[in-house]
This record gives structure tokens, C-alpha cells and sequence, in this order.
């Protein structure tokens, strides 16, 4: 984990208010892993004060560049939407621990299940699983047609649905409507997304074995702070703890409640 | 010759920079990063008798140049500490300042008779400040003579010399820093986060779960100067100071202001090498002020 100015290779709207960032020139590059996420500096000096953890969308070791891909919301994204190519990002990371792709073996079914801004971090995952052998599904919900993106891309690495929740795009509904009326068998889940989401998935997948990745507001991004800290599930003392920073941001299905 | 070495009651440091409790956790992070012996001193989280989680999360939210948090002194507990986040430390030359929290008085006086004994804690550091916890915290720092009662007892059972850490969140903070003084505190440490809140918009409810927290950051330096301003006038016990500092120059103006070594909190989470960065700049920044010594500065804004 370093510290790093990454220059911007470039910078894209590919969906209302989403942003495909480019960024090169880190050693972290070599080193990052599907899932983990950096935590960006979006200007110089004190406002906005603390850094932005977004996840690491693709990994280009090669070209040394990582992409990111992120929604401009509140007044950090906001910021970083309007940088340019040419332009430098103070880059903390990588931070967490990503998927893991031990947990499906070559020749096996994983669906991949992404809910609007929590859909960047499947692309690097889908990638890593296809060169593993692992055959991937992937569904992906959004609000609605504007928001949608990336679904040629992952098209091109296996099955791919679209679910919106208002019906202007895909499937209407919700990813687990899409799921069940599909009737999509597979042996492990991946998934990031909305709170929400990431319980109904628990919920209606009790028997398989999976990942999720989960967010919550930080500090540090790196494990000092205590910010970031969810509960372990079946823990009659309500004191164990994980961060989210550090021990994940990915949590296996059932570790720690949602 | 060092420009930077400093003395203060059971603190010999080979600089005046610290990172502030809550911000640095026990170290171990941070010394993934960098060797932690470069600092002056570690202020270590804050640590109660038994094991806590803390508040419900949301436990941070940002504000202009700043940030909210309730955290709740989440802490593994004394035990823990004692045997591994304080053993662990053991690796690194850098005396530890250990911050002391508690719900009663007899939880105070419990980890502080026990941590004070462990090897390396060479002062204490009295958390009557936190505004995050139901209990104790700031409670017994609101009150000057509730704060001289507790400074006492736990006095009377440390093994090192302790700092009172002040609340900003009083009327009359001289008034405070005196009582403790009087009471037998060896310095002061100061401040602690001031109580803000923010709201969400769209769920029209505050941020944080727990409602208020904590405000630091660069926001509240001005008036943490202010506060090292009046209370190094008024005691002639030594002050940590704390509140925003992210450069060297912030270092600067909290000795001019009257503190005698500096604590670094929120900064660390925007750079994690800030502390080592100050460090490395203060030589310079002194030369361009013609200072030989960190320690003419003290007070300087007022002598
Ligand atoms: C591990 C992780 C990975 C993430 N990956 C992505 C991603 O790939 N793409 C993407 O668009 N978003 C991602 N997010 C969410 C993203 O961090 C927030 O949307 C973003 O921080 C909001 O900042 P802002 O400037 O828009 O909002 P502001 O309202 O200005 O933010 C104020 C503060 O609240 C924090 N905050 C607000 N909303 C969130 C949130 N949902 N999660 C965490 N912190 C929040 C901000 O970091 C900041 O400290 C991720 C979050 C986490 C924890
Ligand atoms: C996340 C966080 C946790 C903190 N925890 C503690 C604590 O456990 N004990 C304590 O005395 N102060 C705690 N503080 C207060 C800091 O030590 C410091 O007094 C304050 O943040 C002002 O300095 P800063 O602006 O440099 O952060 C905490 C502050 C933050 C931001
Ligand atoms: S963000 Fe600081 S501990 Fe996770």
C-alpha cells in the first residue's frame, strides 16, 4: 500500500453521472488485486477534507494503468468528474482485500451480481474468473435505461442480464427477479452492491457459497481508525468486529452481518 | 544539532510530533508504512477496562475542512493492550503516551494504575473529553471540579506523569486547565473534538447514527490556537497541542501559540505519511524563521 500521484489517462461519462476514470503510473498497478479499491485525494488542500474509496474496476499490469469507475453524487466525486487527462490524483492504495478466486474451480458456474454502482468492481473479477476457467453469469441491476453501463463489455466474458428497476432497460425488476424468472443455476455468488441488494441475496441463496463486498462511510481506509467496523454474525458478545477497510471490503456469505 | 528534541514530564523526544489518540490506533498500521521510532512520541487509543465496540456506524461524516466522528472508544480492553498492542510496540524506540477512558471513576483508576506500569507507557494521557460515549468522557471533563477530583486519584495510583486531555466543549477552558493543574496534572493536552452534528438532506435525519460527534480537522484549529493561547498564560504545566495540524507550519503556530510539543489526528487519514513529513520539513521551515531550537518558540505569540 503507498501513497502515489497517478496521472489521468482519461476520463469518460458512460452513463448519467457515471465516470470511467483511466489512471497510470504506480507501482500499485503491479500488485492489485480484483475487488480492492484505492482512496482517492479528489483536490488539493482541506475541502473536501478526506479521500473517496473506489473501487479498482480493471487492472492493465501491462500498460500499468487501472480504471475506475465511479458515480459523481456528492461534492468529492463531483470534484473529481471535472479532471482532466494530463491531470494528476493523489492515490492511496490498494486498500482491502479483494475476491478471493479460490472459492470456484475451473469449469465451475458463477454468477456475478451487481447493483448500479457496485457493478465496477465484477469487471476485474470476471476477467480473472474467465482466465481461471470458471464459466460466469453476470446480472447486473440498475434504476433505470441511463444508468446502465458496461453491459457490452461484460457481455463479451459470458452470459449477461440487465435488470432495471423502473423497466426502461432489460429485464424489469429486481436482479434476484431476474434470477428466479431466468432460472440461473450456478455454484458460487459474487456480488457488490446496495445494502439492500446484498440482503436479499443472502436471503434468497441461504445453501450457496459466496462473496460480498460491502461499503460503509470511512476514515483511514487502512485500519486506524475505526470508522468502518460492521459486527460478526452468531456472536452472542456483539464485541467482535471487522473493518471494512482492511478485512474487506469482501466478506464471505454469512460472515459479518449486513 | 537537533533543532527539534524536546523534554517534557516523562516524555524525552527526539521531536515534538505525535499522532493524536483515536487517529494512529495502536501503531500497527502505520508502522507498515514507516518506522514508527522517527516519531516524537504515539498517542495510543483510547483504552477502557473492558473490551467496547462502540457506536453504530455511520461513525464518520465530512464537513467543510473537517470531519464528524463517533466512535465510541471502541478498544480491544486493558488486558488486551497490555499483553499485545503495548508488547508489540515494544519493537520500536518511541515512548508511548497511553489515553485513559472510562465510564466511573474506578475504571479510570483501574487502567491507569496497570497501563502506567507497562515498560514503555512514559505518560498518561486522561481522556475527561470524549463527547461520543453515554458515560464518563466528557462528563467529568465539563466540570472543573469533578475533573480535579479524578486527576487526583488517578495521581495518586500512576507510575508516570499525567495529561490531562481538555474538552473544548466548556465555557470557560482556563478555568478548567487551572483546576487540574492545581490537582497535581502534569501538562495538558488540548483539544479534543468540539460537538457538531450534520444532517442528511434527502433522510432528513443526522449523519452519524449516534446523532452528534466529534468536529476536527483543520475547521477547528483556530480554535484550538486560541484555547493553547489562553491556557499557556494561565498554567505552567506544558500543553500538547492538537487541532488540525497538518503541516509544519501549523506545528509553528501551536508553539507560538504556547504548546510544547504537537499532537497530529485527522491529517493522518488524508496522508498517512503526514507525520514523518512534518518531521522531515520543520528543520527548514525553523531555519527560515531564524529559529535555532523548536523550543524558542513557545508561547512566542504572547512572551
Ligand atoms: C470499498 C468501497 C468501494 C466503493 N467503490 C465505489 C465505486 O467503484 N464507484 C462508486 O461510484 N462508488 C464507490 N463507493 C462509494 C463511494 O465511496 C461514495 O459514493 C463516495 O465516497 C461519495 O463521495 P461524494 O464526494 O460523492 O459524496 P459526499 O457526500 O461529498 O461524501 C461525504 C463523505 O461521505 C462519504 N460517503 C458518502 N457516501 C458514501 C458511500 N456510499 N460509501 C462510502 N462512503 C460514502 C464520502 O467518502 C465522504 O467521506 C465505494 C465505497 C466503498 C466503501
Ligand atoms: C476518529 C477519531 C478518533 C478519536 N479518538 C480519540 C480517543 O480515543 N481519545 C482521545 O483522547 N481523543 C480522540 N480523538 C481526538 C483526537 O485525539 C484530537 O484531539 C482531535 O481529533 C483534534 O485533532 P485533529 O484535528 O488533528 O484531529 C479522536 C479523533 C478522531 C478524528
Ligand atoms: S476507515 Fe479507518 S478503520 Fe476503516
Amino acid at each position: 500500500m503507498i501513497v502515489a500521484n497517478m496521472e489521468i489517462i482519461s476520463q469518460r461519462k458512460i452513463a448519467s453521472d457515471v465516470y470511467e476514470l483511466v489512471l497510470k503510473g504506480a507501482e500499485l498497478v503491479n500488485y492489485a488485486t480484483q475487488g480492492q479499491f484505492l482512496h482517492l485525494k479528489v483536490s488539493e488542500g482541506t475541502d473536501p477534507l478526506l479521500r473517496r474509496p473506489i473501487s479498482i474496476a480493471k487492472i492493465d499490469k501491462e500498460k500499468g494503468e487501472l480504471t475506475v469507475i465511479y458515480r459523481a453524487e456528492g461534492k468529492g466525486t463531483s470534484m473529481l468528474a471535472l479532471k482532466q487527462a494530463g491531470e494528476e490524483v493523489s492515490v492511496l492504495g490498494p486498500l482491502g482485500n479483494g475476491f478471493s478466486l479460490n472459492g470456484t474451480k475451473r469449469g465451475e458456474v458463477a454468477v456475478l451480481i451487481g447493483g448500479g454502482i457496485g457493478v465496477p468492481p465484477l469487471y476485474e473479477l470476471s476477467l480473472q474468473l474467465v482466465s481461471a476457467g470458471v464459466k460466469v453469469i453476470h446480472v447486473l441491476g440498475f434504476a433505470g435505461s441511463d444508468d446502465v453501463f458496461y453491459e457490452e463489455k461484460f457481455t463479451k466474458l459470458g452470459e449477461t442480464y440487465v435488470a432495471t428497476m423502473d423497466g426502461t432497460y432489460g429485464e424489469a425488476g429486481t436482479v434476484i427477479d431476474v434470477i428466479d424468472k431466468k432460472g440461473l443455476s450456478f455454484d458460487t455468488i459474487y456480488s457488490c452492491g446496495p445494502t439492500p441488494m446484498l440482503k436479499a441475496i443472502e436471503k434468497s441463496f441461504p445453501e450457496k457459497k459466496g462473496f460480498l463486498s460491502l461499503e460503509e462511510r470511512m476514515g483511514c481506509g487502512i485500519g486506524a481508525c475505526f470508522a468502518c467496523v460492521c459486527h460478526v454474525k452468531n456472536d452472542p458478545t456483539r464485541n467482535a468486529y471487522k473493518k471494512i477497510c482492511t478485512d474487506g471490503p469482501v466478506f464471505a456469505i454469512g460472515e459479518v452481518e449486513l | 544539532m537537533s533543532k527539534l528534541n524536546m523534554e517534557l514530564p516523562g516524555l524525552s523526544m527526539k521531536n515534538p510530533i505525535m499522532p493524536a489518540s483515536g487517529c494512529f490506533g495502536f501503531g500497527q498500521e502505520y508502522g507498515k508504512l514507516y518506522d514508527l521510532s522517527k516519531l516524537g512520541a504515539i498517542a495510543i487509543k483510547a483504552t477502557t477496562v473492558e473490551t467496547r465496540f462502540g457506536n453504530p456506524t455511520p461513525r464518520v461524516a465530512e464537513t467543510s475542512s473537517g470531519m464528524l466522528n463517533a466512535i465510541g472508544l471502541q478498544n480491544p480492553g486493558l488486558e488486551h493492550v497490555l499483553g499485545n498492542e503495548l508488547v508489540w510496540l515494544e519493537n520500536y524506540d518511541v515512548p508511548i503516551i497511553a489515553n485513559v477512558a472510562g465510564s466511573k471513576i474506578e475504571d479510570y483508576i483501574e487502567v491507569a494504575e496497570k497501563i502506567s506500569k507497562a515498560q514503555n507507557v512514559h505518560a498518561l494521557e486522561l481522556n475527561i473529553s470524549c463527547p461520543n460515549v453515554k458515560e464518563g468522557g466528557i462528563a467529568f471533563g465539563t466540570n472543573p471540579e469533578v475533573a480535579s477530583e479524578l486527576t487526583k486519584l488517578v495521581k495518586e495510583v500512576s507510575d508516570v506523569p499525567v495529561y490531562v486531555k481538555l474538552s473544548p466543549n466548556v465555557t470557560d477552558i482556563v478555568e478548567m486547565a487551572v483546576a487540574v493543574e492545581k490537582a497535581g496534572a502534569d501538562g495538558l493536552s488540548m483539544i479534543n473534538t468540539l460537538l457538531g452534528m450534520r444532517i442528511d438532506l434527502k433522510k432528513r435525519k443526522p449523519i452519524l447514527a449516534n446523532g452528534f460527534g466529534g468536529l476536527s480537522g483543520p475547521a477547528v484549529k483556530p480554535v484550538a490556537i486560541r484555547m493553547v493561547h489562553q491556557v499557556s498564560q494561565a498554567v505552567s504545566i506544558p500543553i500538547i497541542g492538537m487541532g488540525g495540524v497538518s503541516t509544519a507550519e501549523d506545528v509553528v503556530e501551536f508553539f507560538l501559540a504556547g504548546a510544547s510539543a504537537v499532537a497530529v489526528g485527522t491529517a493522518n487519514f488524508v496522508d498517512p505519511f503526514v507525520c514523518p513529513n512534518i518531521i522531515d520539513k520543520l528543520p527548514s521551515v525553523l531555519d527560515e524563521l531564524e529559529v535555532t531550537h523548536i523550543s524558542e518558540l513557545i508561547g512566542g505569540s504572547w512572551k
